[in-house]
């Protein structure tokens, strides 16, 4: 089937780098011996431990508790005993409380993971209050708790729901798999956030160089009156959140708004499998699939992966490093986060592990800004970048605020096409950083 | 093997644009200009055109060495701006002029506001500027193509001479369009052939290195205005390939660091530099007025650029 593209003003054409991993299908991955499991895997406040050193947990058993709102709680992934709780390193961060806990290789499932109903018979509640106890976040990579998405204030009117499937960053690819191998377990994820915010439209926003991936989700949602397919223009960042909605609806959220402001609702595609996994099931969220990739990786891999799992475990899984790694990153090449140690854990927002070698991973020489406007060409919030970055570099926080610089979505396509290898981005960061630390004293 | 981790902020890729590359695009563009400019105006062409270069490269060289800066003549730059300003002198001219020329181009136009990125106007129309306005006669001494090269009048003196006359009237005297076309006529160095010019120009467009917005607002607004004031259609033909219009639309005012980096104030840009040449050519004493029209406009960029601020997306709230 054919469907027309759709797509955002600006943006880039980075190379894809999809070939590695896109045909291999999902593998289970080896159980870890060890898992590492954070008490800060998302957006918001920490969870505290509920279990103890020497206790035995079961798979799918709550050990950590979200106490505020904005939190999501954190449950085990294996079966066995705990040996520590203590500050470790995680992908996000180094002090991280983290509970270790050594498998015993039985996977005994906890009694409290038992299949939730059908949505049918769910109330709107109950469905949110099952995605809150799975711990579900968002599997994009930001990680943001889905309950809180799911639960606007009441003067926010949502009508739409849209799954993000544009797997905009390059090399990933455990999203175009979700879809080509578990098309029906999306559609009944969308299903059931679309009952648990009330509305009757979701669409699925695909990009259009994973046509096998379109074909079956339209395959999957031929009986759904309701849900739409919506083929996407392969360009980056298509997909983030606020140039999705505006593909897929037509609304732009304003400048510092949410999309739940133009009544709408975004989650990734893996988030969907959660939830429906976390209803069929019962099961929380204590594996995800994620995407192993790169030059330096003999061979990649998609592979569903228990949270907590080193990504040394993972590697060697994938046979290993092919050359010397210069560079290990959690997610994409374009806003993914470049990691000390290949000894963190795999955590909830882990989207890939991305290796690359000495020759890729080299930061270019930057060299003086000939003003070429391409920066200005490509940032699909139309913010000139050159201008902020100048002054920032200058420690002239104050007034990067007149060109805007909190509205930038930090995509990154600046640094990428700039000839003079310029570190846009990189001192746009620290603008933003200063100025909502400023914001947030006063 | 941890130590040697690399870990920075994201984005891990960039592209493979780089600044010399972008410049040796330019170059390319430039080529078969520069080719044409060789087989009309013969040893002549060459040796101004090979002087202005070295002239650029070693000025910025020994400048860049001089303030103990790092030397970035690899990035081709410089060896643009020697090229452009070969572009704009009369093949007569003796072999200092372009030396000179090259010289404060690069020396006072580009290094003293603080090199590449940061000069205020293109460098070889400052050159240019210098040399015109020091050296009128040998600037302004035009040849006719060929071998045994005969002083002649560039179609644009023509026209200026001629300014009640319409294009019948003059045509014992003015090239044909098609001379002009390809490139059989008098005038600065580079500036003679349209025809090459503009498949430097796609070259160009086709490469991404610059975009329709400057050159064609540019070349646009001129034909409007001489369509209109200029003596109708012929007449603004031959104003469209005369001079350096072409040459200075597609290769001169798009220079980086002197033109708008908003795509509004590209196109106000574009259109400014237009009238300015017509009013010129139509109302100045000079026949010629791309140049000025040009450094003109490279002076307003910055206010420009100021003025045209992209709106952000979601800044005015809308509701769908």
């Amino acid at each position: 089937m054919n469907l027309k593209s759709f797509t955002f003003k600006g943006g880039i054409h980075p190379p894809q780098y999809k070939r590695y991993s896109e045909k291999a299908g999902i593998e289970k991955a080896e159980e870890p011996k060890v898992a590492t499991i954070p008490m800060q895997q998302h957006i918001g406040a920490p969870c505290e431990p509920i279990v103890k050193v020497g206790d035995r947990v079961k798979v799918g058993q709550k050990i950590g508790e979200a106490k505020a709102f904005v939190s999501a709680p954190i449950h085990s992934s294996v079966s066995g005993i705990v040996k520590k709780i203590s500050p470790m390193d995680t992908p996000t961060g180094s002090g991280v409380m983290c509970i270790t806990i050594e498998s015993d290789g039985l996977n005994e499932i906890h009694e409290n993971v038992i299949p939730r109903g059908d949505i049918e018979s769910l109330s709107r509640d109950e469905i949110i209050n099952i995605i809150k106890e799975a711990g579900i976040t968002g599997q994009g990579g930001a990680s943001f708790p889905t309950h809180v998405k799911l639960s606007p204030p009441p003067d926010k009117k949502i009508d739409t729901v849209i799954l993000n499937g544009a797997e905009c960053e390059p090399y990933l690819t455990a999203d175009h798999r979700l879809m080509l191998e578990y098309p029906e377990k999306i559609i009944y994820g969308l299903k059931a956030l679309m009952k648990a915010v009330g509305v009757n439209k979701g669409y699925i926003g695909i990009e259009n160089n994973k046509p096998d991936a379109i074909n079956s989700m339209l395959k999957a949602a031929e009986k759904e009156p309701n849900i739409e397919i919506v083929s996407l223009v392969a360009k980056y960042p298509q997909g983030d959140e606020k140039r999705l909605i505006n593909v897929v609806t037509g609304r732009v959220v304003p400048s510092g708004g949410l999309p739940m402001d133009v009544g709408v609702i975004v989650n990734n595609v893996g988030t969907a499998c959660a939830v429906a996994n976390a209803i069929q099931t019962g099961m929380p969220l204590v594996e995800r699939v994620i995407t192993v990739t790169g030059s330096a990786i003999k061979n990649p891999k998609n592979l569903l992966v228990k949270i907590g799992t080193p990504f040394k475990d993972i590697i060697a899984q994938c046979g290993g490093y092919k050359e010397t790694p210069g560079k290990i990153i959690m997610g994409g090449p374009m806003m993914g986060l470049a990691q000390y140690t290949d000894e963190v854990p795999v955590i909830k927002g882990t989207s890939g592990i991305l290796v690359l070698n000495e020759k890729e991973a080299k930061i270019p020489e930057s060299n003086p800004c000939i003003r070429c406007g391409k920066c200005v060409d490509v940032c699909p919030v139309n913010l000139q970048p050159l201008f902020i970055s100048q002054l920032s570099l200058k420690g002239k926080y104050e007034d990067t605020q007149k060109y805007h610089v909190t509205d930038c979505i930090e995509c990154g396509s600046c640094s990428y096409i700039c000839p003079s290898k310029r570190p846009l981005l990189e001192s746009i960061r620290v603008a933003k950083k200063e100025i909502i630390a400023k914001r947030k004293k006063s | 093997m941890e130590n040697r981790l690399i870990v920075s902020s994201s984005p891990h890729i960039r592209s493979d644009e780089t600044i010399s590359r972008i410049m040796l695009d330019v170059i390319i563009a430039l080529l078969p200009a520069t080719l044409a400019s060789i087989y009309f105006f013969r040893f002549n062409a060459l040796k101004l055109i090979v002087l202005s270069i070295a002239s650029a490269v070693i000025t910025e060289a020994v400048f860049q060495k001089a303030r103990k800066k790092p030397v970035t003549i690899n990035d081709l730059s410089a060896v643009v701006t020697g090229l452009l300003l070969a572009f704009n002198i009369p093949p007569s001219a003796p072999w200092w002029i372009p030396v000179v020329g090259s010289a404060f181009a690069i020396a006072i136009a580009k290094q003293f506001f603080g090199g590449l990125g940061h000069n205020f106007m293109n460098p070889a129309l400052a050159g240019r500027a210098m040399l015109l306005a020091s050296w009128p006669t040998i600037m302004t001494n035009w040849v006719t193509p060929g071998a045994d090269a005969v002083s002649t009048a560039t179609p644009l003196a023509i026209l200026k001479v001629n300014t009640a006359a319409s294009a019948e009237q003059v045509a014992g005297t003015l090239p044909s369009l098609f001379d002009m076309f390809i490139g059989n006529i008098g005038g600065c160095l580079g500036e003679t052939s349209a025809l090459l010019l503009i498949i430097g120009g796609i070259y160009l467009l086709y490469r991404k290195v610059i975009t329709w917005r400057i050159p064609f607002t540019y070349i646009g607004t001129v034909a409007v205005m001489m369509l209109i004031f200029g003596g109708g259609f012929e007449n603004m033909l031959y104003h469209l390939l005369a001079g350096g219009l072409i040459l200075g639309a597609f290769f001169m005012a798009t220079d980086y660091a002197s033109s708008p980096v908003t795509k509004k104030g590209q196109i106000i840009y574009g259109i400014g530099a237009g009238l300015l040449t017509a009013i010129i050519r139509l109302k100045g004493g000079y026949p010629e007025g791309v140049s000025y029209s040009i450094l003109l406009m490279n002076v307003a960029a910055p206010l420009i650029d100021k003025y045209t601020s992209p709106k952000v997306f979601g800044e005015v709230k809308q509701n769908a």
